[in-house]
């Protein structure tokens, strides 16, 4: 898959989602912030992406932390997106 | 592309939709050992049904003394007496197995201390025929929808379903009979255009609440099932009929729980003033759903919206203690900091009515088949969930009873196809030569178009011309220009342009076919809700008040009956109302009150 397949994709998967919270959240969030991240960070942001939205939700709205050092990098900038 | 590149896969049955009433359909399909495939845009846990947080209800009777035919009773009520109440009869007195069958597929279900399955109240179920509030909804904690979609996923697994994740389905195919012969599909990750060509069809798409700009459903509910039902001459019943949530977050539309209100939470307009006390001095805040939707619209038109455009009002829990609102309320914090940039404890929430459940859809009888215009079945053609419209909702859907559709239709339908696959009575018919042509003209026209409008300014205009002409509350010259705007949109939306023409992970171009179908939906709401001049349900006009002659605007010698949008030539019909149920008496008019 070239670049574009791959952030097309992505785009599908940040943006049909079973929760419009996260709809929201993560099509903001890869307009404005994905092309910012360093590779690391674009592949935790790959691997979020493709959790469920109620295991994603807890860790966007702080009720969890993860595990995963450069995943809280992301997240981090995640929770502080502001969808109007 | 030419006809010979389709690829034809065959099937016995084909379902599209991986949510509740897709998944719980295919189950039945699997076991029974029929070859199933289902087709989903997204994998099957991430489907709609996971947004479901309530319950589904099912008079279970494990709290307290409960009956299937005061669940029917709520239900007909619910519907202000235009759901079908064979349908609903039959909802109801399956509710208790396809529950009970849901746990055995290991959903797991709150509990009581003696382990049954615990029950909690919810607006509108009322035991012994309206008298008092009786428990009914089962619930596993705020996760109810997710939990069900798992449960259901895996017994499918072990059934063997077979999954085509990521697939668009864009069109059905029928022959010259009018039967049903299967779908066109478009794989995202090739760009490849496959007919599944089967003995059955089994539509489970889901809503289509996106028409809205204001909305509380995902994205992905564009109505796909109803566009494709529409262009393939299947008439869509009862569309004009949205329910609205009182307080969804004024631009975003994510939904804030009625819980909010519950604990104390007050609506207010730009003069401050708490306004529900003019509006339901009793129940205030906490009166039922539509009349609190009406009264903010109200405000909003008279004036006393706030913001710069003075479009919305407040929902102020600022005079709550912080330590209440973390601890009752959790959630609602973060989703106000995040959707509306504003932190509840300090400043209130700005909050519009927003689009939440499509009551339409699909017409099918009680055993989900689609049925035409003279109420026959369709040959090949099956529908479940909210795409369907059996009518157990009618006007109006009472809570809960959206999941409990989608287990009890989804499994009517997979029984009514292996009956009808063993009997004979659908088979694998020959494709006619042209299956595909209009399909393929179709994406044709979006990789030549030039000069063509954007697919988001379409969408934009479409979203915004519904909610500004269709909305909540609803007036006449609004309805009667929202039809002729409608149809401008409709024109723009045929010559769609999209920079993208490659193949693979094309996205824009999946968005544009998703355009196809909202437009048709939103021509069908418009055109319904115009036609029909009396308040009922969820559709209340300004010119059909509340009379003596007719309470709360219904008008039932002249509206008493399910209205027919035919996309050809923007067309409606009428069909009655089933009023008989399959066993015991009818449910008769009577006004709606609570
Ligand atoms: C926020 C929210 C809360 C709710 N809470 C409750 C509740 O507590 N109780 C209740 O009873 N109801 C509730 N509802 C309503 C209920 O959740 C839905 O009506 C129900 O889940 C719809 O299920 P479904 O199976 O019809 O469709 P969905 O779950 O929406 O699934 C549709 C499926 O169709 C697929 N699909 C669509 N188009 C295509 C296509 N063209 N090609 C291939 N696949 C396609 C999708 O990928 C998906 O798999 C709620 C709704 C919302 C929005």
């Amino acid at each position: 898959m070239d670049d574009r397949e791959k952030l097309n994709r992505l785009r599908w998967r940040c943006t049909r989602r079973a929760m419009l919270e996260m709809d929201l959240l993560l099509g903001e969030f890869l307009e404005r912030l994905y092309p910012t991240l360093d590779a690391a960070q674009a592949d935790a942001f790959v691997t979020m992406a493709d959790m469920e939205d109620l295991e994603l939700w807890p860790l966007v709205n702080g009720q969890r932390e993860p595990d995963d050092p450069v995943q809280a990098e992301v997240l981090a900038l995640l929770r502080n997106v502001r969808v109007k | 592309m030419s006809k010979q590149s389709v690829a034809v896969r065959k099937f016995d049955a084909v379902i599209v939709g991986a949510g509740g009433s897709g998944l719980r359909a295919a189950i039945q399909l699997s076991e029974a050992g029929l070859k199933t495939a289902v087709l989903s845009k997204v994998f099957p846990t991430r489907s709609h049904t996971v947004a479901a947080q309530g319950g589904v209800s099912a008079s279970l009777g494990n709290s307290e003394e409960d009956h299937w035919h005061w669940h029917m009773y709520d239900t007909v009520k619910g519907s202000d007496w235009l759901g079908d109440q064979d349908a609903i009869e039959y909802m109801c007195r399956k509710a208790p197995e396809v529950v009970v069958e849901l746990e055995h597929f290991g959903m797991p279900f709150d509990r009581t201390d003696e382990g049954k399955i615990y029950q909690r109240p919810f607006g509108g179920h009322m035991s012994n025929f309206g008298e008092k509030p009786v428990r009914r909804a089962c619930a596993a904690a705020d996760r109810t929808g997710h939990a069900m979609l798992h449960a259901l996923y895996q017994r499918n697994v072990r059934a063997n379903t077979q999954f085509f994740v990521e697939w668009m389905a864009l069109d059905l195919i029928r022959d010259q009979s009018g039967e049903v012969l299967g779908v066109i599909a478009l794989e995202m990750e090739t760009g490849e255009v496959v007919a599944f060509h089967s003995k059955a069809t089994v539509f489970a798409t889901g809503g289509a609440g996106r028409i809205y700009y204001s909305s509380t459903n995902a994205f992905i509910n564009t109505g796909d099932g109803l566009g494709m039902a529409a262009r393939a001459g299947i008439a869509l019943e009862d569309m004009e009929f949205w329910q609205f949530h009182p307080t969804g977050v004024a631009g975003a539309g994510v939904l804030i729980t009625e819980g909010v209100r519950g604990e104390g939470g007050i609506l207010r307009n730009s003069t401050n003033e708490r306004f529900m006390e003019r509006y339901a001095p009793n129940a205030k805040d906490l009166a039922s759903r539509d009349v609190v939707s009406r009264a903010m619209v109200t405000e909003i038109n008279e004036g006393r919206g706030c913001g710069p455009n003075k479009d919305f009002v407040l929902l102020d829990i600022t005079h709550l203690d912080p330590a209440t609102i973390m601890k009752r309320l959790p959630g609602i914090r973060e989703i106000s900091i995040q959707f509306a940039g504003i932190d509840p404890i300090k400043a209130p929430i700005p909050v519009v009515p927003t689009c939440h459940y499509q009551m339409g859809g699909v017409p099918t009888n009680y055993k989900g088949q689609v049925v035409g215009d003279d109420g026959a079945p369709v040959r090949g053609f099956y529908a479940a969930g909210e795409v369907a419209c059996a009518s157990v909702h009618g006007a109006n859907r009472l809570g809960t009873n959206s999941l409990l559709d989608l287990l009890v239709f989804g499994k009517a339908s997979g029984d009514t196809v292996i009956d009808d696959v063993r009997s004979g009575e659908i088979g694998l018919r020959d494709l006619p030569a042209d299956f595909a042509d209009r399909t393929l003209a179709r994406l044709n026209r979006l990789n030549t178009q030039t000069g063509g409008a954007s697919v988001n300014e379409c969408r934009l205009e479409l979203q915004r011309t519904m909610q500004k002409h269709c909305g909540v509350f609803r007036f006449k010259d609004m309805l009667v220009e929202g039809v002729a705007k409608i149809i401008e949109v409709e024109k723009a939306v045929a010559h769609t342009e999209i920079k993208d023409k490659s193949q693979v992970w094309n996205t824009a171009r999946v968005e544009a076919l998703e355009l196809d179908n909202l437009v048709e939906v939103a021509k069908a709401t418009m055109v319904s809700a115009e036609a029909r001049k009396e308040s009922r349900g969820a559709h209340v006009r300004d010119d059909a008040p509340d009379t003596p002659a007719n309470p709360n605007g219904r008008d039932d010698a002249n509206w008493h009956k399910h209205t027919l949008w035919h996309r050809e030539g923007n067309r409606l019909s009428y069909k009655p109302v089933i009023m008989k149920p399959l066993s015991v008496e009818t449910i008769a008019l009577k006004t709606r009150s609570y």
